[in-house]
């Protein structure tokens, strides 16, 4: 399928991600192996519980020779430009939300804090607005499974004034 | 046969009870609404809404299941008729000749055909899996481990290698799968696997987690990083909803054949419904009288495609229900929700359950035609949710994809794990490996694992106890037979090539 036809004149080029895909699959491999040597072994009868991810592992380790032929004939599927920025602000985003959840700073501020930054990765720059109806968005959610259908939502300073 | 339509009308009563009828709306109404959103796919509708039936009896938490499974199927197919972005590889057919009318202005026919196609064809499958589920139920009873194991590989092999662009990439994606299904403590011998002393990794990798951090998070980066190349554009619905008479000729057909290769396609372990829709687009292009209009917006090619793709997703629920196989991602979401009330699909539930199963069953019949009633003169109101702008939109998908998270477990650990999926769900996508398979190798690795090691406990060791179980036997040289196929046939392909 992304077989080039023969004859075609682009040059088949060693894909650098692919390299690095079928290198990530075989450290998980020996992860996998590592970890698997560590439990006890099995019941009297059967396997126990170091066997499937021995299984997995050799599966695992398979796989990454058939990416890394991929990758070294240049076999991946085409891709075009990616634009690093806006994936990074959004990861800041989740980062800050995790961050707030971590230090008790309360369900409304942690998903404003992600609702703002990632408008921001999709080009908006009203920050402000934004924030505003993030802020009233992510109390209306509050309100609706705290009160509503009884979810505990964990709360900061914003949520026990409600 | 006298024993399914007793059955059936015992499933009706539960259903019709006006509770369940509207815990059913609810479930219509939020999988539509979730599932027309541009890029969020049933498999993300079912995942993202899953915190919503949190407080919910089983029954009627199953019953909305049923409505937001099709709902958002239905969510999906606006969506890829409105703007060409086909939440899924199974809408890509409706995307191709849908979106070409709504441009000519026939967007309403358009949605008319793709509705009362999924409506008919929904009714025929579920009758279908009516009748085949308690068939197969009996079959399935005669099933020792080493048969669910052997079934469980065929599982694996179809979904991920068979019908994919390239087999060592779905397989890959399954691994990936197989190896997070690892994690946590091992239930036979209470062994922590691959832990590394977090306890919160003791619990294993939440399906939920893995489901909206792949498909929501993956999504929101994805898009946004290839937002400069090119904006969707919404095409507004123009001129009349209805069909007219010689759209509905042009569409029955269709809509028949399309539930003809659906149902029996979605009904194997063979996973997705991009087969199904494809061959069902391939074979209204051929049968058409009007071949000159296919690519430039012919209604056989919506009314077949979405024919097809309902009528597989009814058939996936019937390896999930009565071998409680999931075979798709959507499959695998409808699992996950079974559960989270300790419930396990499967012959056993039929006899124990009788009234959640049959009640569900019910149900996908009263979804249907809710989704027919409610669908087209709403579709004002889903066309102004696709007109939502894009910074807003993919922020509040991801506001309230953290939010299923934050409710289930509030934990740092869970939601760094929902970020990193999201950055694997990402890569996935830039590379191009496909990502169900990742959730079911996930949520159907372990079940495998323990039917294999309890097969082998009971044969005291011996593996040759795979092969003389001849279900097992059978199902194994299947899978091995779908495993092998595709790099044959790649060969060949390849073979071919080199003779021209």
């Amino acid at each position: 399928m992304t077989d080039r036809a023969p004859g075609d004149p682009s040059p088949r080029r060693v894909d650098r991600a692919g390299l690095v895909i079928a290198f990530a699959l075989a450290v998980l491999a020996v992860v996998l192996v590592f970890d698997a040597f560590r439990l006890p072994p099995g019941a009297m009868y059967g396997v126990g519980p170091g066997a499937m991810p021995l299984v997995v592992a050799v599966g695992l380790g398979l796989l990454a020779i058939g990416n890394l032929i991929d990758a070294l004939r240049g076999n991946m599927p085409p891709r075009e430009s990616a634009d690093p920025k806006p994936v990074l602000l959004i990861l800041g985003g989740l980062a800050l939300l995790i961050a707030i959840i971590g230090f008790g700073g309360g369900f409304i501020l942690a998903t404003s804090a992600l609702f703002v930054a990632t408008s921001a990765a999709f080009g908006r720059r009203a920050l402000l607005i934004d924030a505003a109806i993030a802020l009233v968005l992510s109390t209306l959610i509050f309100l609706a499974f705290d009160k509503l259908l009884t979810l505990s939502l964990p709360t900061g300073p914003l949520e026990r004034l409600l | 046969m006298i024993d399914t339509f007793a059955q059936l009308a015992h499933g009706m009563a539960v259903a019709l009870q006006p509770l369940n009828l509207l815990y059913a709306l609810i479930g219509v109404f939020l999988g539509t609404a979730v599932g027309v959103l541009p890029g969020i796919g049933p498999a993300l509708t079912v995942a993202l809404l899953l915190p919503v039936t949190y407080k919910l009896d089983p029954g009627g938490s199953l019953i909305m299941f049923a409505g937001i499974y099709y709902g958002g199927m239905y969510g999906g197919s606006t969506t890829a008729i409105l703007i060409n972005t086909p939440g899924e590889s199974a809408s890509m057919a409706t995307a191709l000749e849908g979106n070409k009318m709504a441009k000519a202005g026939r967007g309403g026919p358009a949605l008319a055909t793709a509705a009362i196609g999924s409506f008919v064809a929904g009714t025929i499958a579920t009758i279908g899996l009516a009748f085949l589920a308690p068939w197969l139920v009996d079959f399935a009873v005669r099933f020792g481990p080493e048969d669910y194991f052997a079934l469980m590989c065929v599982a694996f092999v179809t979904v991920s290698a068979t019908f994919g662009d390239s087999p060592i990439r779905g397989l890959t994606s399954l691994f990936i799968g197989l190896t997070l299904g690892l994690i946590g403590i091992d239930k036979l011998t209470g062994q922590a696997r691959l832990a590394f002393g977090i306890p919160e990794l003791l619990d294993g990798v939440e399906v939920t987690t893995l489901a909206v951090g792949l498909f929501a998070v993956g999504e929101a980066l994805y898009v946004a990083s290839r937002r400069h190349h090119a904006e969707e554009k919404l095409e507004p619905v123009r001129g009349s909803l209805w069909m007219t008479r010689e759209d509905w000729k042009r569409s029955w057909k269709p809509w028949l054949r399309g539930t003809m290769f659906g149902f029996p396609i979605g009904a194997l372990p063979a996973g997705g419904a991009e087969i199904p829709t494809f061959l069902s687009y391939s074979t209204e292009k051929r049968l058409t009288k009007h071949p000159e209009e296919f690519g430039k917006g012919a209604i056989e090619g919506v009314a077949g495609p979405e024919a097809a793709n309902n009528a597989s997703a009814a058939g996936t629920l019937v390896p999930l229900l009565t071998l409680g196989l999931p075979t798709s991602a959507t499959a695998a979401m409808m699992l996950a929700g079974f559960q989270q009330y300790g419930l396990n699909p499967g012959p056993l539930l039929f006899a124990e359950r009788p009234d959640l199963v049959w009640g569900l069953i019910a149900s996908l019949f009263i979804a249907n035609v809710m989704l027919l009633v409610l669908n087209l003169p709403l579709v004002g109101l889903w066309v102004r949710l696709l007109a939502i702008p894009q910074p807003w939109l993919y922020a509040g998908i991801l506001a309230f994809a953290t939010m299923g998270t934050i409710a289930a477990k509030p934990s740092v650990v869970e939601l760094s794990m929902l970020a990193g999926f999201g950055v694997m769900g990402f890569l996935m996508r830039r590379f191009d490996y496909p990502i169900a398979p990742v959730v079911v190798g996930l949520i159907l690795g372990p079940i495998a694992e323990s039917q294999l090691r309890r097969a082998l406990q009971i044969s005291l060791g011996d593996p040759l106890t795979l092969v003389q179980s001849p279900i097992s036997a059978t199902l194994l040289a299947i899978a091995l037979i779908a495993l092998v196929a595709p790099f044959v046939l790649k060969g060949l392909g390849r073979f071919k090539a080199n003779e021209d």
